[in-house]
């Protein structure tokens, strides 16, 4: 079944690069919260909602993408 | 959910390798692991994650749930059979019914000071209606309140009841969300057009002082941001919950695939540590669910 292991590896491929590209998102706007919570501890619990609420809608693109493979992957 | 594809992938890669020499063990014994007990395909992850009729309680047996006939409404042909998610939904709703009573009673004996589970309730409600509702809203936010607990308690408990053996996540069901969101949508446009009037609010929705020539690609953008919201909130819910669930599934499953008792104990570290982070990504889905759906009727209560 060459069509099957092709669909496989795309899936396998695919999933790897959605979470490298959300991985490195959010990894830079935790960088970056952290940075800012060092800045101004003061405005911590700002800072944490609205980087929890930034890195909801990272990761739901990621997931978008990785639903798309897990179909891919059981058709 | 990666990890899933990833031993599809390595089964098939093993299975068309097999011509060239065996310099991988271990690839070897998951192919012929997936041409004897067929485990590698993936219908069994499906059959995990998936709804079904059969309440399953191995090795003690299963319980059949009872089945209707198909009700046609119009043209619709509805199917309103119990199935394992539904069930699931009812046990999360009596487990809060029980936990909020708990509290209640605690409230009704010594009015001013809570106590026991009243403590735990009354942090977790204050949080809901200080942080979500009023951060994202504002004062007026709070006639809105009994909706957004409601939601965060149903979420996180939907989130929680698939941790107890035996049961399932309701909340890794596509049609769960699906509803959870729908209604998220009516309350963001009812807020909206409640505080705007009908036409005030597709109004508002264009932010003004822009060129004329971008007003009509706008429109087309800000009427389909209405409905990619509440879509994002129901594959964001959905995808997290199943996602762990599949990967919890598929490092027990490794066992099977490898043969071998050596791969367990490793497996069962993972999916022991897979299984806590559940316990916090269900509060924090929970949490992400209402937060998001507070900020969008914040953003439809107060255009620009």
């Amino acid at each position: 079944m060459p069509d099957l292991g092709l669909t496989h590896l795309a899936a396998g491929i695919g999933a790897g690069l959605a979470v490298i590209g959300g991985g490195y998102g959010i990894g830079k706007l935790a960088a970056s919260a952290m940075e800012a919570s060092g800045r101004q501890p003061d405005a911590l619990g700002d800072i944490r909602t609205s980087m929890i609420i930034a890195a909801a809608l990272i990761e739901g693109v990621t997931l978008f993408a990785e639903v798309i493979t897990i179909i891919l992957a059981l058709k | 959910m990666f990890s899933s594809a990833l031993i599809d992938s390595a089964g098939h890669a093993a299975s068309a390798s097999n011509a060239i020499a065996d310099t991988a063990r271990v690839l070897t014994a998951a192919s012929s692991a997936a041409s004897t007990n067929d485990v590698s395909n993936g219908s069994w992850i499906i059959d995990h994650v998936a709804d079904s009729h059969v309440l399953e309680f191995q090795p003690f047996g299963e319980i059949h749930l009872p089945q209707f006939p198909p009700v046609h409404i119009g043209g619709l042909v509805v199917d309103l059979s119990l199935t394992k998610h539904i069930v699931m939904i009812w046990f999360a709703m009596l487990l809060l019914l029980i936990f909020v009573r708990a509290a209640m009673r605690s409230y009704r004996k010594n009015e001013l000071v809570p106590r026991g589970f009243a403590n735990a309730v009354e942090v977790i409600v204050l949080f809901v209606r200080d942080d979500i509702v009023v951060g994202a809203i504002g004062e007026e936010g709070k006639k809105l309140l009994p909706y957004f607990l409601t939601l965060f308690f149903f979420v996180l408990f939907c989130n929680l009841v698939g941790l107890i053996p035996y049961t399932s996540t309701p909340t890794g069901n596509i049609n769960v969300t699906a509803a959870l969101a729908i209604i998220a949508f009516f309350v963001i446009q009812a807020s909206g057009i409640v505080n705007h009037g009908l036409v005030g609010y597709f109004k508002g929705l264009v932010p003004p002082n822009i060129p004329l020539f971008v007003i009509p690609v706008m429109i087309i953008v800000e009427l389909l941001g209405l409905f990619t919201k509440p879509f994002a909130l129901c594959v964001r819910l959905f995808a997290n919950m199943s996602a762990g669930h599949i990967v919890i599934f598929s490092l027990i499953g490794l066992i099977f695939i490898f043969h071998s008792i050596f791969i367990a104990p490793i497996s069962i570290a993972f999916a022991v540590f897979i299984s806590l982070l559940e316990i916090l990504i269900g509060f924090i889905q929970a949490y992400i669910f209402t937060m998001l759906t507070a900020l969008f009727v914040g953003l439809a209560i107060h255009q620009h």
